[in-house]
């Protein structure tokens, strides 16, 4: 790691009040600047790789809230990530991590057929009655956290469905290649439907290759960052056929993770081309946004938004959300206390962590709950899982839509 | 730290807030003050006001130092121990009272400033000291150092907002000085004593601050100046025309520039130095001033004048100001901030000063602060691998201290001395000043457990 990054930050304590793991614990371990100095110091060699070194730093979500406070330009949460990756890089993958990364994730087809039993489990009713007679609770308690997360699964992933080439609407205006995420494809497809169909009726014509591969993101989370780098190969191979104006994506946590891949394959400029041509979904609508409001019906929700951390702290889009959102006749716009604060999703975090997770889920209900809103609005999967059982727990009246679906149902209008 | 004195220190805040593994040992041998490291012996977080008097109590009978912390931007080494306990007040963190009768409010010590400003803003009154971190900064940390920030000039600093305090002294006995009365003369005015005792005098539990009514309106102003002498010649005059301002703060080039970097808020890259100006109260009132402001900028050659359109673009402009000292830091790794003060008069002297000390010691100071106070943070931008060139930081400060102390300011106008500027206090304050305060501290803290070396 990269020394000059660790003693850049000056411990002015400016991202103390934005971390929510600080906001909960009050503890400088716990805290961004703790963080940069615990691996500052184990570099220099004041500390050791203890174990329980490692679990302090693994207490961080990797939100990233501390990137935006920070006016030094320092990342924690990225300098933990890249320590994680580096660390057990070199301890080398586990079974499981080798099955899940190396054999599962890079290969659709594999990673669709895994959900497979999931499909059934849910089709068949055995999800009612395994939940009525509390068999989950004979196993480890992540399982039973896991399945709890687990909405109601399309019938079919997405990526299975989709045409490779939807046609634009009327003249059209582009080509865009669309990156369809795995969780996306898997559990939220009906919000990449509405994704391609607003793309089209605005005019592009939106490929949506088949063979591309998971982003890679979730190898960097373990620690391979090989398998990253061969994801990344793969899909800008791929998406180097066509002739695109961007690719598009309408999951943040893809979205930040297509972007760093001219960082991570550094000096490779077919990744650096790719990188600057993907845009987050909200991205591409809002430089269209007067024609996309002239098709937009009237839809009476009250609506609030929450900046995926994603979008929000890795890519640095605020406005555009908001701004579709209110350009959605009779819709009524309510801003969220802290909308940018981690939902406590953060990728696996809420399997892993699920005591910390919760309590900072729970500070988020509490301000979704005071906003008064009855639709809560996000864009991202891991946002959408974690708040969509949080909300289904505690604030059952409030639905949550991914930013795409709402604009898409506006379109339709209300009646449909 | 003997583990038998863990046990009884876990035995009074409970074995979750009672720390002493290595590395958090390691993460709070810091706080903001650069170059300076000391580990402590453990560190507590104590949940109430009595488990504090009983910690006290505790280190008092084992002869144990004691050092109070807020959130650790301290940025005089004053929250740092070696070797002893340090007592992190985050958790007493309750806004207890707002007194709209008596325009008061009572807080623990852990409150952060910026929470106390919301939640009595939202009741249309004011509380006016905003240190540069006052969205982490704790009240307790606050009064502890005589906090200033951006509003000192009309409104002044912590101290002169103090009303109360609820003081756990070094033997874990409990002093009340002061109250809600305007009015007190019964015996000596302990409340200015504690107010900037950095933490050697007692430990504060309870805070009663004075609110005043907020300001009907605000008018934030920004001028541009080519030539550094020209802006600073421009805030002698404001303030001779009678006008005081809420807000004068000044930037120079290197500052101006970093801000900018970060913040993206159209500051000028091509000038020397620029003024921050904010005029509040009465509406009829603060457009004559503004107006006063605007005539006395254009007469000093001020090169370009705005005036923030709206609330959003008020607060942008203060914002990038808030974040000069951490943008700053952007430059290079080690960042080297002072705070030396004097009398606003001299403003213009004492940059001439700053520039000709930077150039002799050849090291990159750049300069902001609050012009209109006196009160300068002239900061060193170096690294801290490179010794020869942070040795010439020093020789150049030690230079500009003397210069302040010489004009008949200070070397601190707002980071207390703690570790830092220990070496330069008899130098200000002359040996009766040492003594005096040696036997104040004397009458506190008899066994010296109070966060003992700082200061003197």
């Amino acid at each position: 790691m990269d020394y000059v990054k660790l003693i850049n930050c000056m411990r002015c304590g400016m991202c103390l009040p934005a971390c929510p793991t600080y906001k909960e614990t009050f503890l400088e371990t716990a805290s961004p600047r703790g963080r940069v100095a615990l691996i500052r110091k184990l570099q220099e060699g004041e500390l050791d790789q203890s174990e329980r070194l490692l679990e302090y730093l693994s207490l961080c979500l990797d939100c990233q809230a501390c990137a935006s406070a920070c006016p030094c330009g320092v990342n924690a949460g990225e300098l933990v990530a890249e320590f994680t990756c580096e660390r057990k890089s070199d301890a080398g993958l586990s079974y499981m991590e080798d099955l899940i990364m190396r054999k599962l994730v890079p290969h659709p087809d594999r990673l669709e057929s895994s959900m497979v039993p999931m499909r059934m489990y849910q089709k068949t009713g055995l999800q009612k009655l395994v939940r009525k007679l509390g068999v989950l609770k004979m196993f480890p308690k992540q399982l039973e956290r896991m399945e709890g997360l687990l909405p109601t699964l399309p019938d079919r992933p997405l990526r299975q469905e989709i045409r490779e080439v939807t046609p634009a609407i009327g003249p059209e205006r582009g080509t865009v290649g669309f990156f369809l995420g795995c969780v996306m494809s898997l559990i939220f497809s009906d919000a990449s439907r509405a994704t391609i169909k607003l793309l089209s009726s605005l005019g592009y014509k939106v490929i949506t290759p088949k063979n591309q591969v998971c982003c890679g993101a979730p190898n960097m989370l373990g620690g391979d960052f090989a398998g990253l780098k061969e994801a990344a190969h793969t899909n800008i191979d791929i998406f180097a056929d066509y002739d695109v104006d961007f690719i598009v994506t309408d999951c943040g946590g893809c979205g930040a993770e297509l972007k760093k891949y001219g960082h991570h394959l550094d000096g490779y400029e077919a990744a650096e081309n790719f990188s600057a041509k993907v845009r987050d979904i909200s991205q591409v609508l809002a430089m269209h946004a007067d024609e996309l409001h002239a098709k937009l019906k009237p839809l009476p929700l009250k609506v609030t938004y929450h900046d995926p951390c994603h979008i929000a702290h890795c890519q640095g889009i605020r406005k555009e959300p908001r701004d579709l959102l209110k350009l959605v006749p009779v819709l009524e716009y309510r801003e969220l206390e802290s909308a940018d604060a981690c939902c406590g999703s953060a990728g696996t975090y809420n399997i892993e962590r699920p005591e910390m997770a919760d309590r900072i889920l729970k500070r988020k209900l509490d301000t979704i709950r005071s906003s008064g809103a009855n639709v809560l609005v996000t864009s991202n999967p891991g946002c959408l899982l974690q708040l969509k059982k949080g909300l289904a727990d505690h604030l059952p009246d409030v639905k949550i839509m991914h930013l795409t679906e709402v604009l898409a149902r506006s379109m339709d209008g209300f009646d449909k | 730290m003997e583990s038998s004195f863990i046990k009884e220190l876990q035995a009074i805040v409970g074995e979750l807030y009672t720390l002493s593994d290595r590395e958090s040992l390691a993460v709070y041998g810091y706080d903001s003050t650069p170059e300076i490291e000391s580990l402590p012996g453990a560190v507590l977080l104590p949940g109430t006001a009595d488990e504090v008097a009983r910690i006290m109590r505790l280190c008092h009978g084992a002869g144990v130092t004691v050092t109070p912390r807020g959130s650790g931007t301290n940025l005089s080494g004053g929250s740092l121990s070696a070797g002893g306990v340090v007592v992190q007040t985050s958790r007493l963190n309750r806004l207890l009272e707002i007194d709209e009768e008596n325009l008061t409010a009572t807080m623990e010590p852990g409150l952060i400033t910026s929470a106390l400003h919301r939640e009595v803003e939202s009741r249309g009154l004011f509380y006016p000291p905003d240190p540069g971190s006052m969205n982490i900064s704790t009240m307790g940390g606050n009064v502890a150092e005589n906090s200033g920030g951006l509003r000192g000039l009309k409104y002044g600093v912590t101290a002169d907002y103090v009303m109360g305090l609820e003081t756990v002294l070094a033997d874990g006995d409990l002093l009340r000085s002061g109250g809600k009365v305007v009015k007190d003369v019964a015996g000596y005015s302990l409340n200015p004593l504690l107010v900037s005792s950095e933490g050697t005098l007692g430990f504060f539990t309870g805070i009663t601050v004075k609110l005043i009514p907020k300001p009907q309106g605000k008018i934030t102003m920004l001028a541009h100046f080519p030539v550094l002498q020209d802006a600073a010649l421009a805030v002698s005059a404001i303030i001779a025309a009678k006008v005081i301002p809420a807000t004068l703060e000044f930037l120079d080039k290197v500052t101006i520039k970093c801000v900018e970097d970060y913040a993206h808020v159209g500051l000028p890259l091509d000038v020397d130095a620029v003024l921050l100006i904010e005029v509040d109260g009465h509406p009829v009132v603060i457009a004559e001033e503004a107006a006063a402001v605007a005539e006395i900028c254009k007469k000093h050659r001020c090169s370009f004048f705005q005036t923030a359109k709206d609330a959003d673009e008020a607060l942008k402009l203060a914002a990038a100001r808030r974040t000069a000292l951490s943008a700053l830091a952007r430059l290079k790794p080690t960042t080297i901030l002072e705070d030396a003060t004097v009398p606003r008069s001299c403003i213009a002297a004492m940059l001439q000063i700053i520039q000709a000390s930077a150039k002799k010691y050849n090291v990159t100071i750049g300069t902001f602060g609050h012009a209109g106070d006196g009160n300068l943070h002239p900061t060193c931008l170096t690294d801290e691998r490179d010794q020869d060139e942070i040795k010439r930081a020093h020789a150049a400060f030690a230079e500009i201290f003397d210069a302040a102390i010489s004009m008949g300011g200070t070397i601190t106008g707002e980071h207390g001395v703690g570790l830092a500027k220990k070496k330069y206090l008899p130098k200000l304050v002359g040996e009766s000043g040492i003594r005096v305060m040696r036997g104040i501290k004397q009458a506190f803290d008899p066994k010296g457990i109070l966060n003992p070396g700082k200061i003197f």
